[in-house]
């Protein structure tokens, strides 16, 4: 081999440099090689194994710029999207972590309209095309801290939900914001299950939905939404529990009155309107204390404590300043 | 016949651990280690169960009396792997943590409650044992496998029960209670 010398430091020629898609999927590789080897000895069982990784490249991208939001970028390592893409929670496509990923592909996301509606002086029906030329896409890598006590690093692409608050024009009377998702029984077969009062239905504070870092996302890696991960826009929240961070929105109505969300719907003594990540305040079935980091250092790796609002304190305490947190929870 | 089942019985472990080496398990390792092994803990309980009523049909049938102790072995061994996968991965042996789990988590003593039943009865599953407790006594002792059951579908029950999410655990309810109604209508025939 030859190197250069350079600055006393003996630097390989570019050409060794392994390629970074290669090196960031070595881990993909020896998986997919040991599996071939083992699926060929086991048979049957190795098709219940999880499915080799669906790397970026896949779906159109759909690039964000830098984001000068206050907490948009933290710098941890952002999940690997296998799991992010692999490991998800959309009930419309099955209650198993599997199945929105092997089920969601039917769920067909063009054309598609967002009803804005209620008190609103510019209410309308918004093609998703014309949502995406609203504003100048913004990659956002944030923390989503699942209820259940799992949590992930993503990079999402979107913009602030508030510059889509202020062109519709809210009145006076609009206090709280109603997300809907799409329930089609046509194409989600989860909706068989009544554990939820579909449509599912989410909804914040004006003030919580007017924050910066409330989400319109669009993408994410790069990428449009993977349809299991809420195409072809959602909410993301981040300083929630991720079920507020609504999918595949198909309405959002402008209210006076607090709203009832699906999950307090089904459990209002477990999921309530504002699920603040908090780790002082139990689930009534488990601690919030703890968290598990997907993808974090394989089986060995600790749990980690869970921060206050999702470790976004500094940017949302405000909101909730003499509010009794474990009341209202 | 025995070493087969033995072999077979230890493949969902074996499957695991591989998985668990060649990061197949999925984005939440632990999560999926934890749930399997308590899956096939009560899946060796209600094929153990099922021993007794299956070797009623016949007598070739009835050979298969022979394995039900490595069966019920297996069970406790699935059920001990699931404590300590939860108690090594998810608590990381924080005995602060685990005892504030048992408080908050009632599920968990539940589960704690049910992998003690078994205890006594696999101190009690060599010959030895049975011929020290006689064989009626050894009967008696054994019964609390009902018990056993019972404790694990509860626990089950309330894990399932945070995200509403208790399908499965009506089917493994449904056999264990067939599995324990055909003991029932024995006593009454």
């Amino acid at each position: 081999m030859l190197y250069l010398k350079s600055r006393g430091y003996t630097h390989p020629k570019s050409s060794e440099i392994t390629p970074a898609s290669v090196y960031a999927h070595r881990r993909h590789w020896l998986a997919a090689a040991a599996a071939t080897a083992a699926s060929a000895a086991s048979g049957s069982w190795s098709s219940a194994l999880a499915q080799p990784a669906a790397s970026p490249g896949k779906l159109p991208a759909l690039p964000g710029g830098k984001s000068a939001v206050a907490g948009a970028n933290t710098m941890e390592r952002p999940t690997r999207y296998q799991d992010a893409t692999t490991y998800n929670n959309f009930y419309e496509f099955g209650m198993e972590k599997d199945e929105p990923a092997r089920y969601a592909g039917r769920m067909k996301t063009r054309p598609w309209t967002v009803t804005i509606e209620g008190e609103v002086r510019k209410p309308g029906v918004w093609d998703v095309e014309a949502l995406l030329k609203l504003q100048p896409l913004e990659e956002r890598i944030y923390r989503l801290r699942c209820v259940e006590g799992w949590s992930m690093v993503l990079p999402w692409v979107g913009y602030s939900l508030s510059e889509l608050i202020r062109r519709v024009e809210p009145t006076g009377n609009a206090k709280f914001v109603q997300f809907f998702t799409l329930a089609d029984r046509a194409q989600m077969p989860g909706l068989r299950s009544s554990v939820i009062n579909w449509p599912y239905t989410e909804g914040l504070r004006l003030d919580e939905a007017m924050h910066p870092l409330t989400l319109l996302a669009f993408g994410m890696y790069g990428e449009v939404l993977p349809n299991q991960n809420g195409a072809p826009l959602r909410l993301v929240v981040p300083w929630k529990y991720g079920f507020k961070s609504a999918k595949s929105l198909v309405k959002i109505r402008f209210v006076d009155k607090q709203p009832k969300t699906s999950w307090e719907q089904s459990a209002p003594d477990e999921y309530g309107f504002f699920s603040n990540v908090n780790p002082q305040v139990s689930h009534p079935r488990w601690s919030q204390a703890t968290e598990r980091r997907i993808g974090e250092d394989g089986l060995l790796a600790k749990r980690r404590p869970t921060l206050m609002f999702n470790g976004y304190e500094a940017q949302v305490a405000s909101l909730y300043s003499g509010m009794d947190l474990s009341r209202f929870f | 016949m025995k070493g087969a089942v033995f072999v077979a019985a230890l493949a969902p472990l074996g499957w695991l651990v591989a998985g668990a080496l060649l990061d197949r398990l999925g984005a939440n390792p632990v999560e999926a280690l934890v749930r399997s092994t308590g899956d096939w803990a009560l899946r060796f309980l209600c094929i153990t169960l099922a021993v007794r009523p299956l070797s009623s049909w016949g007598p070739r049938a009835a050979r298969l009396m022979r394995l039900r102790r490595m069966l019920g072995l297996f069970t406790f061994f699935y059920a001990t792997c699931h404590a300590l996968a939860y108690a090594t991965w998810d608590m990381g042996w924080d005995m602060t943590a685990l005892a504030q789990d048992l408080i908050q988590r009632p599920f968990i003593l539940v589960g704690t409650l049910t992998l003690l039943t078994l205890i006594p009865l696999a101190a009690t599953s060599w010959n030895g044992a049975i011929r020290r407790l006689g064989a009626r006594r050894w009967q008696i002792l054994h019964r609390v496998v009902y018990g056993t059951a019972v404790l694990a579908i509860v626990h089950f029950y309330w894990m399932r029960l945070g995200k509403q999410n208790t399908a499965e655990v009506g089917v493994y309810a449904l056999i264990l209670a067939v599995l324990l109604g055909w003991r029932l209508w024995r006593i009454r025939v």
